[in-house]
């Protein structure tokens, strides 16, 4: 049986996705209901979709001494490192620690494979990549984390977990590992996807795309909406920041069961909650909130919400605000991780934009609405492809009882 | 920080001169080494799935088979970290080529296939692990960032994990940019305490810098080193295959590690 971790403290966090730029914007556009997803003015030949883009990238190129990591993925993490002070609160953990002492966990999908595309698209006469993309160092999926590695002045352990939809709710265990075991005072964790036309073609060849913005648990949802996202936490020990929300727990699992198809009972998925909440050292029913996967698939919704009802009481709110985002794939993790710290920070439980028409699957426990409620204790689930479930805990310092 | 101390208790290998770790073990005494058939056999995956599997996925399951088989654990219970430093290259090939020509043709199953988790997807469906599955990368630092992920898992949460670092070999344009030539796998049933099946104890420490030199091995040709990402392994597997020694990996872009295999108690 697994021990309760010692929690650590969230010293810094931020996100950018289509809701806007930073902490702030995502608040409001929260509060406001107000979704981020527009129709898809993303792809050279644009399928008929509805995306969760990120304004301002395309005229946000990157600072010149970092021009050789030049790409849209690693664009949208500059933008979402200089939001809400994380930048300098990165500096002041460096400066504390020592850059040997911090460590740096990234979340991604897929990385700049949209620089790869790109450099396919412009093959040169002789069949190979143009100069201008003969930069080696973009076309692998450790981009993210190498170009953010050598922008943070990091030295420490670095690495990028790519799990699909999971990897950047895998990055706050890795981070909890390595801090525990004293490899590392603290870690900077997060990730970034980008739209890209692999994710685009590639989840409509799967039919996962949705035609109008997605509707997570609605009756008639018909797929998901793409969206891309940067987001980023300052994880360290809690004396160092003992006002700062809490990660409390976490859990990871796999299905063993199908490559992009979940477990018909969501048994991996059940398995990284009940993971989660004993490492966090709770019971269910102390869990006020809950930030779904809620990716509008139709079998994801409909496996997560018998799970929920399973295991949690009505007390229990939920919702997916993927409607709000689009699903940001290597991103979700993190982004909806601080959606359940803005839901404990301003005790706002986000209603579940999209779902107008209830699944009947869908218990009690579904916020179709904002609840203005107090928040001591937020979950956040994040499923991916090839059955790769994990579950993150949050608490305010002070969990209200 | 204290060292990390773990116990092998299984070594998997797979390159097209060397079918397993054994065959390492002969190459390094000097002995010759019939080379394996080009395909990884994979016994593990189901017979349809081996013969739609990837090649990411073949070199994947053939390693961490062999390193499971030789510890003596159950695959279902041991959580596994896979580590590749650009995945399937054959799929990337095929996607970005068909992306840039004919974008609405795209394969979903190739697609499924890209995640940079299919080994570990494959893996845990063939084996029935319900436990923590992992993809992680690191550019050219894959192995021993691999390796300390892997290590700090099975210390953190005290159970034995299996580690596998493969990479295919690049394929089309994609080849310039990954400079990986051919393929190589390799995998390690890690343990937090010793017990009857280790192998040695390896204990790994940071130690902030890059490494400037080529890692060589007397007797193992510096082009099979550097054929792959995943091949700056074949130190370590040496050290293993002579019983003790140390060597150094690079964990992260500018930090490396060293690693001491004490032999046998």
């Amino acid at each position: 049986m697994l021990e309760p971790i010692i929690p650590l403290a969230v010293s810094a966090y931020t996100a950018t996705s289509a809701l806007g730029h930073g902490l702030e914007a995502h608040r409001r556009a929260l509060e406001q209901a107000r979704t981020g997803l527009r129709p898809n003015d993303f792809s050279l030949d644009p399928l008929q979709c509805w995306v969760g883009r990120v304004d301002d990238i395309e005229q946000a190129p990157l600072p010149t001494p970092f021009a050789a990591w030049e790409c849209r993925n690693n664009r949208l993490a500059w933008l979402g490192l200089n939001q809400d002070g994380f930048l300098d609160a990165v500096r002041a953990a460096r400066a504390r620690y020592g850059a040997t002492r911090v460590a740096l966990l990234m979340g991604t999908s897929t990385a700049s494979i949209g620089a790869t595309e790109e450099a396919y698209r412009r093959l040169d006469p002789d069949g190979g990549f143009p100069d201008d993309m003969l930069r080696l160092a973009i076309h692998a999926p450790h981009s993210l984390a190498g170009f953010l590695a050598e922008a943070l002045a990091l030295e420490g352990p670095c690495l990028t977990v790519s799990t699909a939809c999971s990897s950047s709710a895998k990055v706050f265990a890795s981070a909890e590992r390595l801090i525990r075991l004293g490899v590392v005072d603290a870690a900077v964790v997060g990730g970034v996807d980008t739209l890209c036309e692999s994710t685009l073609f590639g989840f409509n060849a799967l039919e996962l795309v949705s035609r109008e913005p997605c509707r997570p648990f609605d009756r008639a949802r018909s797929g998901i909406s793409i969206g891309e996202a940067a987001g980023f936490a300052l994880l360290e020990r809690v004396e160092a920041a003992p006002g700062a929300p809490r990660l409390l727990g976490y859990g990871e699992a796999s299905d063993a069961h199908h490559m992009s198809t979940p477990h018909p009972e969501g048994l991996g998925a059940e398995l990284a909650l009940r993971d989660a909440l004993a490492r966090a050292g709770l019971e269910p029913s102390q869990v006020d909130y809950i930030n779904l996967h809620g990716t509008a698939s139709l079998k994801n919704d409909e496996v997560e919400a018998a799970l929920i009802g399973r295991l949690f009481p009505p007390t229990t709110r939920a919702s997916s605000t993927k409607g709000f985002t689009g699903h940001t794939l290597g991103a979700a993790g993190i982004v909806e991780g601080v959606v359940a710290l803005l839901a404990i920070e301003h005790g706002l439980v986000p209603g579940n934009l999209g779902g107008g028409d209830p699944d009947p699957a869908c218990g009690p426990h579904f916020a179709w609405r904002n609840e203005s409620r107090p928040v001591g204790v937020a979950l956040s689930n994040s499923f991916g492809f090839g059955g790769n479930n994990a579950c993150l805990a949050f608490a305010r310092a002070e969990r209200i009882a | 920080m204290s060292a990390l101390a773990v116990y092998v208790e299984g070594i998997g290998l797979w390159s097209p001169q060397l079918p397993d770790f054994a065959a390492l073990r002969a190459t390094l005494a000097g002995e010759a080494v019939a080379p394996p058939p080009a395909r990884p056999p994979a016994a593990l995956l189901p017979a349809g799935e081996r013969r739609r599997a990837p090649e990411s996925v073949l070199l994947a399951v053939e390693v961490a088979g062999q390193a499971v088989t030789m510890s003596g654990r159950d695959a279902a219970t041991l959580p596994c970290v896979f580590a590749s430093s650009h995945g399937d290259q054959p799929i990337m090939d095929y996607m970005c080529a068909t992306l840039a020509s004919a974008p609405s043709e795209l394969s979903p199953t190739r697609f499924h296939n890209s995640v940079h988790n299919a080994p570990a997807g494959y893996w845990t469906i063939a084996t029935g692990c319900h436990a923590p599955s992992n993809a992680v990368c690191a550019q050219r630092a894959s192995v021993g960032a691999g390796l300390l992920e892997a290590a700090s898992l099975a210390l953190a949460d005290g159970q034995p994990v299996l580690l596998v670092c493969s990479d295919t070999a690049g394929s089309g344009p994609l080849t310039e940019v990954t400079a990986s030539t051919a393929p190589f796998g390799c995998a390690l049933v890690l343990s937090p305490q010793p017990g009857a099946s280790t192998l040695g104890r390896l204990v790994l420490h940071l130690c902030p810098g890059s490494i400037v030199d080529a890692p060589v091995v007397p007797g193992v040709p510096a082009d099979w080193i550097a054929s792959s990402p995943a091949a700056v392994a074949l130190p370590l597997l040496a050290l293993l295959a002579q019983g003790e020694g140390r060597c150094r990996l690079m964990a992260a872009g500018s930090l490396g590690m060293d690693v001491h295999l004490e032999e046998r108690a």
